[in-house]
């Protein structure tokens, strides 16, 4: 079995789907009702695909695993390069549930364009995977670039009222960060003589260079993540966004900046990452306290969840930057957390979206009273999302709280600097939960009164379907995170190593 | 097993209850909470009889977390504290349920509520059963959120569901504190194991920390993050503003979680990390001195209260305070004894309060009360029995325990234990004359309730009045029976609570002089005696006093005007940073010359970039794509080849 190419099979599979169903001609409805299942069915497939990944990685080894290596472009060296290891495992079954999760949950809110919006949906199924798999940076860079003009469709084609507005704000972000990141590889490249990411993670980049390319390549992951002041973005593109969009936008897409991180920034540019760390901690701090205190104020829901991805986000960023085991590990953990939550979070906008039209929380108020099974399931992932410990949003705040805590000193500067940004990251749970139970509180609790909801009913069958995965991994995280932390430790411990062996002494900062 | 069995039962019967609580109907999930609850309270039962005066031991259940040297399990730690803890938190518990099975009968949610409670408790039990700080984390933030979901249980109430959210949140900045405290503590020992920690916290002593920009002791930071969290839970003054609002919860929840139970587990806390507390003076005094300051707050603030659960809340909350001083002036064991006796008066008190406000068709306010002594006279024995047991009268629960706690702070070589032992004596008087003040007011006199009322009021049925009396009698005998922990040689605890080498507080507490001895009980005598004055003898008196001291009253009577502070200080500023934030920066500044900055002169530049639609789209999305792909091949061609 594991001789088979399973990760070009994962990868390329969706696109079989999308032929088929390109191939699907009749009447309207029959035509949706086909491509809906052609979708689903290949999205199934992945999934199972993506399992045996999983099934056969070795969590011992602290490399990339089911390598496949072709050359791709001859003249200029670049090979069609695939393997994951403990760092991108996790995030390609992520991409290749949550696809499946978004074709149930969107079986009947999506009425018109079905058959482009299922194709639209399976491209990005390809482009995610491929992403997280691609060991060659222009092979990574053209997926990496490419889930761009999905996203963009989606929300441009399936969006709200100021879709336009939005998308094009979402593009001209990442676009400029792309740029940057293209000149960036381009640079590498030449320098290292190849676009192999092994490779260039064992080339000595000069200091001098490393800053550029530091800052060029963080232009790009800064946008993803997003951290602030590049997070404008991401608000308005989750509003305009149709469920499924935000859904795969939150759950996946956010995390490409973190993955950039781990991937190029820590391993490749090590010496600028140390210097350019303590900026990173600033960043985050503000993101999370800023975002936060915004969060409060929102009256749009889906903005309010954007806003609060921003902050999760931040320790993210934090946890990368610590660059020790817990710090990123936690970071990891967080990064899946947050993509089953907040996936899960704006699926949850959705359903009542979908029955009332409306994303104003003053619409909403005492939905407990008709709709139990929801008032449930909403309280489960937002206590995730306020990081309770036994749910999977703990686990990571608490590593990584935990990571930057005990960065270890060269200086006598820098404990201190650990202990205030985990005090401060820490604050942001405070606030997390400010905002997370008063929106709860407004829409869930309060007597249910408001004109239209008087007749709302709860979770269909499909919803429940979609949401069961996520309730079960959100729980399963919390409790028994060894079964995802375990195949990461080897890779975290080679990461570590990349960082180590460039830098010794300076960001080599990892107590035992 | 048996450990297994005590903690897990409540968890299965939240579960059964909540999952399938309309299958089971309500007295369905009545029968399966309480009858699982009765099997914990009776494992927990054989385990104070097997394992008192045991040497700890742990079962492990499945690891947790292993990250980076991080390592953790789910594992039950059984020593003679959590042994006591898990026989007062079942026990208790199981009562409560019984209880509520006649206090929540005319409830449209039982089944829900019955779950909420079942729920509460399994976090209780991991709380105290955790053997490291993590899982101890989980029991914290576990009790918080049964807490969370059972003070806004009548979530239709706008004030249930604020106190909901703000008990939620005022907790998490204490637990902000405790998760700092983690993190330092894993920087200081490489663990978060209790063995490891109190094995090794002799060596670290002494040890500088460079943190927060300070040079401080570790122990001491330590203790002092921990104790932040153990503020928060158990509502110690500037973080207290939670507790009086949380009796929007139904009264069983008053009487189990902020009374007997969850409210304690701050002074478990610093009782359980004895020897990392007894290692720290610093720390020790800054308890002392928030546990005494506490103690007499909310005595204060208890003296103006016309609800009759708020009355007893303050209560509550000046009661932890002495159970606080007690741990800071080096008697964990007195500390924990209040604990105990505590949880059966007070839960006794609440139930007692509970059964009026039955009987009173759900009346609150003392104001219309009175005149209930010959209507309801089991519930006005049991009254009577914890208030008697809540102000110290001789060979009552709380005679015992805070006579102890006085006389060690009076021995104690802290160096603010003169201070908490003046405070602790003058909130004495204090708890005896409101405790005096709610009895009379509620019983005796005229009624002052409209005849409808009255006519209605009527003893609650023995599914409530049992459990009263069970509650009762702990309050009566448990000073009696839990008097051995206070060995001044340690032997009942085996080990569970440390004291330092020079820290022989109970010994010398019963050496102190005699008037100390007796100072307590003078100080109930006047109390109760004033009150009886004030509303018995002269029921005119209350008001020409308050009239007198005008300002004093209000100052009381508004709590300190802590909320009003609060919102001042914090959540007006929050909410308008953030609108700050929003409109400011992101639109104002970010956006502006950000993003619409150069959509604006693109636009301008191409007028077709407005037609973006549809079918356009394609077009340029592939346009994109293909451009992507020309300008990686151009480059790398042209630099790279």
């Amino acid at each position: 079995m594991s001789d088979w190419p399973l990760l070009s099979l994962t990868i390329f599979l969706p696109l079989v789907g999308v032929a088929f169903i390109l191939f699907v001609r009749g009447e309207e409805a029959i035509v949706a009702q086909n491509a809906r299942a052609v979708a689903l069915w290949t999205a199934l497939a992945t999934f199972l695909i993506s399992l045996m990944i999983w099934a056969n990685f070795d969590p011992a080894q602290g490399g990339y695993q089911l390598v496949e290596q072709a050359m791709w472009l001859e003249p200029l060296g670049v090979r069609y390069h695939l393997g994951v290891d403990g760092i991108s495992l996790w995030l390609v079954l992520l991409s290749t549930l949550l696809t499946v999760i978004v074709v149930v949950g969107s079986w009947y809110s999506v009425q018109e364009r079905v058959k482009e919006y299922m194709i639209t949906f399976l491209i990005m199924d390809t482009l995610m995977v491929g992403t997280f798999c691609a060991l060659d940076i222009v092979l990574f860079y053209i997926f990496f670039e490419g889930i761009l003009i999905p996203m963009y469709l989606i929300i441009g084609i399936w969006g709200g009222p100021r879709r336009i507005y939005s998308a094009f704000k979402f593009f001209l972000y990442t676009l400029a960060g792309s740029v940057l990141f293209l000149i960036a590889i381009v640079v590498m490249v030449r320098e290292a003589g190849t676009t192999s990411i092994p490779e260039l993670t064992r080339h000595d980049f000069p200091v001098a260079m490393q800053t550029w390319l530091w800052l060029a390549l963080f232009a790009s992951f800064a946008v993803k993540v997003p951290m602030w002041p590049f997070h404008t973005w991401l608000p308005d593109a989750h509003v305009e966004a149709p469920t499924a969009g935000s859904v795969l936008l939150a759950g996946v897409l956010l995390k490409l900046g973190g993955y950039g991180f781990l991937r190029f920034s820590l391993p490749m540019l090590p010496e600028a990452s140390a210097y350019f760390a303590p900026m990173v901690y600033a960043l985050s701090i503000v993101a999370i306290v800023y975002t936060s205190l915004v969060a409060l104020v929102q009256t749009d829901m889906k903005k309010l969840i954007a806003y609060s991805s921003v902050a999760h986000m931040g320790i993210v960023t934090i946890g990368c930057f610590t660059a020790n085991a817990m710090g990123l590990t936690g970071s990891l953990v967080q990064m899946l957390s947050h993509g089953l939550v907040s996936a899960a979070l704006f699926m949850v906008v959705g359903v009542v979206y979908d029955r009332i039209h409306s994303r104003e929380i003053e619409t909403y108020g005492g939905l407990a009273e008709r709709m139990p099974v929801y008032a449930t399931i909403f309280m489960l992932f937002m206590l995730a999302s306020v990081g309770l410990p036994g749910t999977s949003g703990f686990v990571g705040e608490i590593l990584v709280i935990i990571g930057i805590f005990n960065i270890t000193p060269e200086s006598a500067a820098i404990p201190a600097q650990g202990s205030w940004v985990a005090l401060l990251a820490a604050s942001g749970m405070i606030l997390g939960a400010a905002y997370m139970l008063w929106l709860y509180r407004r829409v869930i609790f309060g007597a249910l009164e408001k004109a239209g909801l008087a007749r709302i009913e709860d979770l269909r069958a499909n919803e429940i379907a979609a949401f069961a995965p996520l309730v079960l991994l959100v729980i399963l995280m919390g409790v028994y995170p060894s079964f995802f932390t375990d195949p990461m430790a080897a890779s975290i411990d080679r990461l570590l190593a990349e960082i180590g062996a460039h830098a010794p002494g300076r960001l080599a900062l990892s107590s035992p | 097993m048996l450990h297994t069995i005590l903690v897990f039962s409540p968890a299965l019967g939240a579960l059964l209850a909540g999952l399938f609580g309309r299958q089971l109907g309500d007295r369905g999930a009545q029968i399966v909470t309480c009858g699982l609850m009765a099997v914990s309270a009776f494992c927990a039962t054989i385990g104070l009889v097997l394992y008192v005066g045991e040497p700890a031991f742990k079962v492990e259940l499945l690891r947790w977390i292993d990250v980076g040297g991080l390592e953790v399990d789910w594992a039950l730690r059984v020593d003679t504290l959590s042994t006591v803890m898990m026989f007062v938190v079942s026990f208790v518990s199981c009562f409560i349920h019984i209880y509520s099975i006649g206090y929540m009968a005319h409830d449209a949610s039982i089944p829900r509520f019955m779950s909420y409670l079942s729920l509460f408790t399994f976090a209780m039990l991991m709380l105290v059963t955790a053997d490291n700080l993590l899982q101890l984390y989980f029991g914290w933030e576990g009790v918080g959120v049964a807490s969370y979901l059972l003070i806004g249980f009548w979530y239709t109430r706008p004030s249930a569901c604020a106190a909901a959210i703000k008990a939620f949140v005022v907790n998490r900045v204490g637990d902000v504190g405790l998760a700092l405290g983690v993190a330092l503590c894993f920087l200081l020992f490489d663990s978060i194991q209790f063995d490891v920690i109190f094995a090794e916290a002799g060596d670290r002593a002494g040890q500088t920390v460079s943190a927060f920009g300070l040079s401080v002791d570790a122990l001491t930071l330590m203790a002092i993050l921990l104790f932040i969290g153990a503020m928060g839970k158990s509502a110690q003054l500037g973080l207290h503003t939670w507790l009086p609002d949380a009796m929007e919860g139904p009264t069983p929840v008053s009487a189990l979680i902020h009374a007997a139970t969850m409210v304690t587990a701050g002074v478990f806390l610093v009782a359980r990390f004895s020897p990392v507390f007894e290692l720290a003076p610093a720390a020790l005094a800054l308890v002392t001195i928030v546990g005494a300051a506490t103690a007499f707050f909310a005595a204060t603030v208890g003296l103006t209260q016309f609800d009759i659960k708020r009355v007893i809340a303050y209560s509550t909350c000046s009661q932890l305070g002495y159970m606080f001083f007690a741990c800071g002036v080096g008697a964990y064991a007195a500390g924990i004894f209040h604990l105990v006796t505590h949880a059966f008066f007070k839960a006794l008190l609440f139930l007692g309060a509970g059964s009026v406000i039955h009987a009173m068709s759900d009346e609150q306010d003392m104001r219309r009360m009175g005149g209930l002594a010959d209507k309801i006279k089991i519930t006005y024995a049991m009254m009577w029995i914890g208030t008697l047991a809540l102000v110290g009268f001789p060979g009552t629960a709380g005679f015992f325990s805070k006579d102890a706690i006085l006389e060690a702070a009076w021995a104690s070589h802290n160096a603010f234990h003169l201070l908490a032992f003046w405070l602790g004596l003058l909130a004495a008087v204090l708890t005896a004359f409101y405790s005096g003040r709610l009895v009379f007011m509620t019983f005796h006199g005229e009624p002052r309730a409209d005849h409808h009322v009255m006519e209605h009021v009527h003893e609650s049925p023995p599914v409530m009045t049992v459990p009263l009396g069970v509650l009762a009698m702990g309050a009566l005998f448990a000073g009696w029976l839990g008097s051995g922990m206070l060995d001044p040689d340690g032997a009942f605890w085996a080990g569970a609570i440390v004291t330092g080498p020079d820290n022989h507080v109970l010994h010398a507490m019963h050496e102190v002089p005699f008037l100390v001895k007796l100072a307590p009980t003078l100080a109930m005598a006047t109390g109760l005696g004033l009150s009886w004055l004030f509303y018995v003898k002269m029921p005119d008196l209350p008001d020409r006093v308050v009239a007198a001291a005008r300002p004093l009253h209000t100052f009381l009577y508004n709590k300190w005007y802590f909320d009003e502070l609060y919102d001042l200080l914090f959540v007006r500023p929050a909410l308008a940073l953030g609108r700050v934030f929003w409109r400011g920066g992101d639109v104002g500044i970010i956006d502006r010359f950000g993003p619409d900055g150069i959509a604006q002169s693109a636009l301008l530049g191409g007028a077709r970039a407005v037609r973006l639609q549809t079918g356009y789209l394609y077009h340029y999305a592939f346009a994109m794509l293909i451009g992507v792909v020309l300008l990686v091949g151009l480059y790398l061609f042209v630099i790279g080849g």
